[in-house]
């Protein structure tokens, strides 16, 4: 069966790599929220240049394998001259792509409420701000929390990509200490569960919304 | 609702260790299957040897992406063992292999021994067995001409040494210069490339690997000699004694017909 002295005596090496895959999770969530809030935005707002930024960037990002866009950051900046540590550009790497997918469930998030809304609430005398703020996203946001929470949760495994670019990750300590020990199946068994550890109760905070939201609809 | 969760919980749990359980089967089989011949008359039996190379190590073993073939002093001597065992150097297949993958692919069956810049290194003889030193390096260090490093004695707090996962280099070099930092990655390509990008100031493995590196790129220098010895062996999967002593025997006379030093000169000059 599993041979638990794994865990035991790599521990230190498996907590350091756990409180770094967390620290890139937790800036990864904010910052692909953000972006992609921006992002969505682009793509909607009743402005054509922005409009295409907007869709470029997604279209560009979203079909881009990870590996490649970390690889850039990494390995691509410093022939400008930026060089950035395996975590910090791993991390903008995660940011800027979970950004594109989530601009994507936003987008769909505000179109899938219905026209008839927006020409109501513009006809009875509110800016477009005011609409989107008042009437759309209000609506909206209960459409978009699973697929967001869905990317949320992908951003958290997929920030294993670190671990290909010294980000000093659970990934890259499970690594070395696979490396290390001769022993393959063991180690990332319990790389896995250290994801579960975070994966799970995103899961369930998610459901968990999901059903409050409902509820109060 | 809670209790819907819970349960949920519980059959993901079920469902994970019920898969763990399948694998661990899995494996114990496949180690202790198939004693009844030994590893040596499954090979003859086979027609052919299954020889765990690298893909992405100059002068040793690099897949030349014009013919596709693998080329390097691993690729010469891993013919040259097939032609002994089975007669012709050309019964034999490569399987890439990296410093992480070899040894779980060994002893799963994937392949039938590595020949792949291998250190014959105590805690590995736990995990396989090892033929006769068939090459002798030693560490040493890789800077860009000009850099300030000269010797294991520059590496100090602060320095960036580069290495790759899985090698001896990475854990001799923790040993020699524990102030310095060491990044690990997956293979010798990326972590040359990250020294070329500036993510590290030296890039530590074995002199005969740091050669390559040099021969492609001569921005770079080997600097401070070599630090360890580091003896190449071939491994296969523990308890083939018939087949670790064909493998000897293979290389006495490779060394004895003057063939050795030939495939030797062709891939190694050392200045």
């Amino acid at each position: 069966m599993i041979d638990f002295s794994i865990l035991i005596d790599n521990w230190d090496t498996y907590l350091e790599g756990f409180k770094n895959t967390i620290f890139a999770s937790l800036i990864g969530l904010v910052g692909s929220f953000v972006i992609g809030v921006i992002v969505a935005v682009m793509r909607i707002a009743p402005i054509k240049p922005l409009n295409w930024i907007g869709t470029v960037y997604v279209e560009f990002i979203r079909n881009i394998p990870l590996l490649i866009i970390a690889f850039f950051f990494y390995v691509g900046l410093p022939a400008i001259g930026v060089t950035l540590p395996g975590f910090v550009a791993g991390t903008i790497a995660l940011s800027i792509y979970t950004a594109s997918f989530i601009a994507e469930a936003i987008r769909a998030g505000i179109q899938s409420v219905p026209k008839g809304q927006m020409e109501a609430a513009r006809s009875s005398g509110l800016t477009y701000l005011q609409a989107m703020r008042l009437i759309i996203l209000p609506q909206a946001i209960k459409i978009v929390i699973p697929p967001i929470g869905n990317q949320f949760i992908n951003l958290v495994k997929n920030s294993s990509i670190l671990g290909m670019i010294a980000g000093l990750d659970l990934m890259y300590f499970g690594d070395i200490v696979s490396s290390h020990t001769f022993v393959t199946f063991d180690v990332y068994i319990f790389v896995a569960l250290f994801y579960l550890v975070l994966t799970i109760p995103l899961s369930l905070g998610v459901g968990y919304l999901e059903k409050r939201l409902a509820r109060s609809h | 609702m809670f209790k819907s969760k819970s349960s949920k919980l519980a059959l993901i749990l079920f469902l994970a260790m019920s898969m763990l359980l399948a694998a661990c089967g899995k494996g114990e089989k496949a180690s202790t299957g198939g004693s009844s011949k030994n590893a040596l008359e499954q090979i003859k039996d086979k027609g052919k040897i299954v020889i765990g190379v690298k893909y992405d190590t100059r002068l040793f073993g690099l897949k030349n992406p014009t013919s596709g073939e693998v080329e390097g002093f691993d690729i010469d001597i891993s013919k040259e063992l097939a032609k002994a065992i089975l007669g012709d150097e050309k019964k034999v297949e490569f399987k890439e292999v990296t410093s992480k993958t070899r040894i779980p692919m060994l002893n799963n069956g994937d392949i039938d021994a590595i020949v792949a810049t291998m250190t014959i290194s105590e805690e590995r003889k736990k995990e396989v067995d090892f033929s006769d030193v068939y090459f002798m390096a030693g560490q040493s260090l890789l800077v860009k001409k000009g850099s300030p490093i000269k010797g294991l004695k520059d590496l100090k707090k602060g320095t960036k040494v580069l290495a790759v996962k899985g090698s001896t280099s990475a854990i001799n070099i923790r040993e020699k210069a524990p102030e310095a930092t060491v990044l690990e990655y997956e293979n010798y390509t990326e972590a040359f490339t990250a020294l070329k990008s500036g993510q590290g100031d030296a890039l530590t493995t074995d002199d005969a690997i740091l050669y390559g590196m040099v021969d492609q790129d001569p921005k770079y220098q080997l600097v401070g000699g070599t630090f360890t010895e580091e003896p190449y062996g071939i491994a296969v999967k523990k308890g083939n004694k018939e087949l670790v002593d064909a493998i000897n025997d293979a290389l006495k006379k490779m060394k004895e017909s003057g063939k050795y030093d030939e495939i030797k000169n062709k891939w190694i000059k050392t200045n």
